[in-house]
């Protein structure tokens, strides 16, 4: 009979949370390992275009950005409303790009330096006189690998 | 010497420590991979020094005009963008001087192009053409060239040209070698 009395003031135990910390510690990492810090704060308005066939992008480090497009309302009165460069954190003119990838050419580790791409991130509505001029201003730096950065999808959507 | 036993650390809060560094992450973290249309430049050749280039028939050229209001010509002739790439393709596979045997559903029109290997695509832009429609026409036409080397690789090994090996995704890129040439944007207007 003692057996079975035992059971009848029992409450419903306490659940563990020992294990708490450790599936948090999980989830923490595989944050911590995918994450890509935002490194600039973005100046211009970047509504990138669709397309299909895209490639993924790898070796980050190896990746100089460009970012086009029209001034956003907060820097308007200072820049106006034409389409301007952004490089890293300030606006920048055509002339200044080439020295631009330059230095950033510099940086990367000698033997990578063949492997180095500038993606070009404009916007959609930038105009493709000033696509060229950094284009050309590529070429004359000598840095040949680009990258049209794009979204993935329908490229004849308005 | 008497051992004291060590007080056990409450490990209570460690819990509460590992969220706050995993909700910072999570609001820093950007999960967008870095995408888009990969091309390469032509080295720099100041004007004056531009070598004299062999001359290439009128009918392995297939121009493409883009306007500044983003409107096409293609081979002297309207078109809408969404026809573009069927158009590319039936240019490129045309051959016209029957030497491609690869070549399946073949025109064989005279006034286009030899074959793939000498057809080259001409593209021009305006400068007041809009980057999205650039983008839109070097899309359809990276499309019209992937399509035609996955239906070779479809046709030769059975297999989708992304899961072919290095070599025979070389040999298929040979049999269809991309030449978009661009020359540089004029105010066509």
């Amino acid at each position: 009979m003692s057996k079975f009395r035992k059971k009848q003031g029992g409450e419903t135990p306490a659940i563990s949370t020992a294990s708490l910390p450790d599936i948090v510690f999980m989830l923490l990492f595989f944050f911590m390992v995918t994450t890509v810090m935002r490194e600039i704060t973005l100046k211009v308005e970047n509504a990138k275009p669709f397309a299909t066939e895209i490639k993924k992008l790898e070796r980050k480090s190896l990746v100089t950005y460009i970012y086009v497009g029209k001034p956003k309302a907060a820097y308007l009165s200072q820049v106006g409303a034409e389409p301007r460069i952004q490089l890293n954190d300030a606006f920048a003119r055509v002339k200044e790009l080439q020295q631009f990838v330059i230095t950033e050419r510099e940086a990367i580790n000698e033997a990578e330096r063949p492997l180095m791409t500038v993606s070009i991130k404009a916007d959609g509505q930038v105009k493709m006189g000033l696509v060229t001029d950094i284009k050309q201003e590529l070429r004359k730096a000598n840095s040949l690998k680009i990258n049209y950065s794009t979204r993935k999808g329908d490229v004849y959507e308005d | 010497m008497a051992k004291r036993a060590l007080p056990e650390i409450n490990a209570g809060s460690m819990a509460d420590i590992a969220f706050l560094l995993l909700i910072f992450f999570l609001v820093t973290t950007t999960m967008d991979v870095d995408s888009g249309i990969t091309r390469k430049l032509p080295p720099w050749t100041p004007p004056e020094e531009m070598p004299d280039t062999p001359p290439v028939k009128k009918k392995n050229i297939f121009t493409v005009l883009v306007n500044s209001s983003n409107q096409l010509l293609v081979e002297e002739d309207y078109m809408d963008i969404r026809d573009l790439r069927d158009a590319t393709k039936q240019f490129l596979n045309n051959n016209g001087d029957g030497s491609c045997t690869y070549c399946q559903g073949a025109a064989k029109s005279i006034a286009s192009s030899d074959n793939p290997q000498k057809a080259i695509v001409s593209l021009q832009n305006d400068r007041g053409t809009s980057y999205k429609m650039y983008i839109a026409v070097q899309n359809e036409l990276a499309a019209a060239y992937n399509e035609l080397r996955e239906e070779l690789a479809q046709r030769r090994y059975g297999k989708t040209f992304d899961d072919l090996s290095v070599e025979e995704q070389n040999e298929i890129k040979d049999a269809y070698p991309q030449v978009i040439s661009e020359a540089e944007p004029v105010s066509l207007g």
